[in-house]
């Protein structure tokens, strides 16, 4: 294997893998600042449990996030040097503005939250969570201002073969940017919702400290169901404006590969790589052209329209993204969107409904739905990044041409095996705990802390 | 001035700052296991760095975003240079902050203490590497006209950065102990006091000897010439002035001059690399300057902007985090947080 795919599978993997805690971040951020403020202004010491208790869940989840998160950084020099020499200008800027206005202010803050409940007044304690929420989602936007030059470089020019910012206000309004970044605050909070919404159905279940887990289903349904709204709402904007910007990776997630007009919608198809073509497909006439138009006709380019208009524009080449993948993550994350949505929908009819007990009994198995999100968030990703190749930066640089030359197969592979052999067994432990504290239950306020060990290590190894 | 040399100064600061902040809680974590095997106690100075860390932790990762922000070819130059250092350092990292959050969720000894030695092991490996990559960055690496790097892993890993690397060590075990005799009461801060003695007779020896060794051999430093010892000198007087203090309890001093020793000894090699920012021990000409490697005015220009307002206001508000946890941690179970 040579060092750009290795180098792929490194940064793929560990995208992902990154994003598994980030959408929970992000959106379980904002409703432990809701539980606290709703402490503070009732001064139900429920809420205070509540609060902690998702606190320390979102504290489990938070720290694979920042450790995963600095090798993201760090990827960008070690693994793809001449991707950072073309586009340094524009893009290294986003990055160290992240750090600086909002990474820093997310974890200096939630050191203070961790460890300041007797320290600081409670109104204070509860502004420095949602300080910490903000700044975790004001990160995401520096990071999708970043990623967004690459889906669709604006305000740049090219200057001795590198890209110069010569516009910061285009790329920080870039509105493929925006979608991004709006896209991803909904489905930090769908995560979240999704996340608090299995869990307390498994303690419903069971019959645990039913009053604070309603509250805690009634407000995740609530809040769920608006942001699986706002994901989808967001989701197809992002698609109209992706057919603009970046027709190629548009068509490719329909699988659309004759220009027509109007456009029919592929539901499913057959697809034939190499014979640029579907070989069987359950269409619906005119939907495309719906989608992207709002009315039955428009013309949609199709992909190898698009691709001999590529050849003629930046030469010979395989301009064409991997049509599967894209086609079936975009549908993989659609279905999965619109099931989130009916799923919420029904839990705050059940919870309006005062949560009948005939129907919270028989729902143990619902505990599942806490993997939704994880799907879409990583189909859509996995969309975004595969469907914008074979180029790093839309219409500027190749993946291939963006790797650090001096690699050898043998130094990625060393450091993929690595990174998958960690970050196999951390996902393990970090399951472990999350299940083993979301199980548990609510937090005693008055024994405020986990037991402090029974036993002390005093033998060499410590062990028993 | 100009931009360019403006933002070497800023990146400057941003490592001298993470060097200054995060090289006592990597000292602190060093020192964990051999400071005590009472979870209590273990508990007590985990929470001298808890609230803080992280926030020191941000300080690498906005060098590095500055690094490729205002100097891209640095930043593709060494870090696809040091990839393998990069990586190991990543993998200390990554271990580290887990520990920290992980190590309390059970009460089982085993684990704690397994987490414990890890919290140790990555602090000690993190400091290594950090000084390892710096003290390459001063003796210059194998770099081609195309800027980039030539040698392999192994070329990183010859005597003086090996000895770079155990300065750092060293250094921060000081500075770790001056922080810890600041933050501890009773017994583990006696501790804390002879550890930050011991270590003060350690570091000293070494960084001198590092020091030396740049001088004597091919480095930024040699080529120089003696400007380029002003701030190692005042790095070891700090070191001094700092152990005097620790002599007469006047904690607070001590760890004022320990810090002002890692800083001074940030400055020494970023003076000494100054205007380069990479070195090439293949040919002068195809050093990394800040000319060469920077970004466009107008991206200096606006970073600039957002540092000039960002800076202070993060410095505020890490000062006022330091300020609610002035107190000292005391090794009692009720009042720990965990």
């Amino acid at each position: 294997m040579d060092i750009v795919v290795l180098s792929r599978w490194q940064f793929a993997l560990t995208t992902i893998y990154h994003f598994f805690f980030v959408p929970l971040t992000l959106g379980l951020g904002w409703f432990v600042a809701i539980l606290e403020t709703m402490y503070v202004k009732k001064g139900n010491p429920m809420y205070k449990r509540l609060t902690k208790y998702w606190g320390r869940l979102f504290l489990i989840n938070y720290a694979m996030g920042v450790v995963t998160g600095i090798v993201m950084e760090f990827q960008f020099g070690m693994n793809w040097s001449e991707y950072s020499r073309f586009v340094g200008d524009v893009f290294g800027a986003p990055l160290a503005i992240e750090g600086l206005l909002a990474f820093f202010l997310e974890s200096t803050f939630l050191g203070v939250w961790i460890f300041g409940w007797e320290k600081i007044s409670k109104k204070l304690h509860a502004a420095v969570m949602w300080l910490v929420a903000i700044g975790g989602n004001l990160s995401a936007y520096w990071i999708l201002v970043a990623n967004g030059f690459m889906q669709n470089p604006v305000g740049y020019e090219i200057v001795n073969g590198r890209a110069q910012m010569i516009r910061i206000g285009a790329l920080l309004g870039n509105p493929r940017a925006i979608l991004l970044f709006l896209h991803t605050f909904f489905s930090g909070l769908v995560t979240a919702a999704f996340f608090i919404l299995g869990f307390s159905i498994y303690h419903l279940v069971r019959n645990h400290e039913t009053e604070a887990f309603k509250k805690s289903f009634y407000l995740s349904a609530l809040i769920g169901l608006i942001a699986t709204a706002g994901v989808i709402d967001i989701g197809h904007l992002q698609g109209i404006y992706l057919r603009q910007v970046q027709p190629m990776a548009a068509a490719a997630s329909e699988a659309h590969y004759e220009t027509a007009d109007p456009a029919a919608f592929h539901l499913i198809a057959g697809i034939d790589q190499t014979g640029r073509k579907t070989t069987w497909s359950i269409t619906i006439p005119k939907a495309l052209s719906m989608l992207y138009f709002f009315r039955p006709y428009g013309e949609v380019e199709g992909i190898n329209q698009i691709q001999a208009r590529y050849e003629e524009l930046y030469g010979p080449g395989n301009y064409i993204p991997n049509v599967p993948i894209a086609f079936w993550t975009f549908r993989v994350m659609v279905g999965v969107g619109f099931l989130m949505a009916a799923v919420m929908l029904g839990a705050l009819i059940i919870a309006l409904k005062k949560f009948p007990e005939k129907i919270i009994k028989g729902s143990g198995w619902l505990v599942w739905i806490i993997l939704l999100p994880y799907i879409a968030n990583t189909t859509g990703w996995i969309l975004t990044e595969t469907g914008r190749q074979p180029w790093v930066v839309t219409g500027l640089m190749q993946t291939k041409d963006a790797v650090s030359p001096i690699l050898t197969p043998g130094t990625v592979l060393i450091s993929l095996i690595g990174f998958v052999l960690i970050y196999g067994v951390l996902m393990a432990i970090d399951l472990y705990l999350l299940l083993k504290f979301a199980k548990k239950g609510l937090i005693n306020v008055e024994v405020d802390s986990i037991p402090i060990a029974a036993v002390e290590p005093t033998k060499k190894h410590g062990g028993k | 001035m100009d931009l360019n040399i403006l933002w070497f100064i800023l990146i400057t600061i941003l490592y001298a700052g993470f060097f200054f902040l995060e090289g006592f809680d990597f000292g602190v974590g060093i020192l964990l296991t051999s400071l005590t095997r009472k979870d209590v106690e273990r508990r007590a100075i985990i929470n001298t760095i808890g609230p803080h860390w992280d926030g020191n932790e941000v300080w690498l990762i906005v060098a590095g975003g500055a690094t490729f922000a205002a100097f891209p070819h640095w930043y593709a130059t060494m870090f696809s240079g040091f990839y393998l250092g990069f990586f190991l350092l990543l993998f200390a990292l990554i271990i580290r902050g887990v520990a920290f959050e992980f190590r309390s969720k059970s009460e089982s000894p085993k684990w704690r203490y397994g987490w414990d030695r890890a919290i140790s092991i990555s602090s000690f490996l993190a400091a290594f590497l950090l000084g390892v990559v710096f003290t390459n960055l001063v003796r210059g690496v194998p770099i081609d006209a195309n800027m980039q790097y030539t040698g392999t892993f192994f070329n990183l890993l010859n005597p003086i950065s090996l000895l770079g690397g155990v300065t750092v060590v060293l250094l921060f075990c000081f500075h770790g102990a001056n922080f810890l005799s600041l933050k501890l009461t009773e017994g583990l801060r006696a501790k804390a006091h002879t550890n930050a003695k011991m270590y003060f007779t350690a570091a000293l020896v070494f960084a001198l000897g590092l020091f030396a060794a740049l001088f004597f051999t091919k480095s930024a430093f040699s080529s120089k010439g003696l400007v380029t010892l002003i701030l190692p000198v005042l790095a070891a007087a700090a070191m001094i002035v700092s152990r005097v203090m620790m002599g007469k309890k006047h904690e607070g001093w001590a760890f004022i001059c320990s810090s002002l020793a890692v800083v001074f000894t940030v400055g020494a090699l970023f003076l000494a690399l100054f205007p380069n920012v990479m070195i090439s021990s293949t040919n002068a000409a195809y050093h990394l300057t800040i000319y060469n490697a920077s970004s466009s005015p107008y991206t200096l220009k606006v970073m600039s902007i957002v540092a000039a307002i960002m800076v202070p206001v993060v410095l505020i508000y890490q000062i006022w985090t330091y300020t609610v946890f002035k107190k000292r941690v005391k090794a009692d179970a009720k009042g720990l947080t965990y």
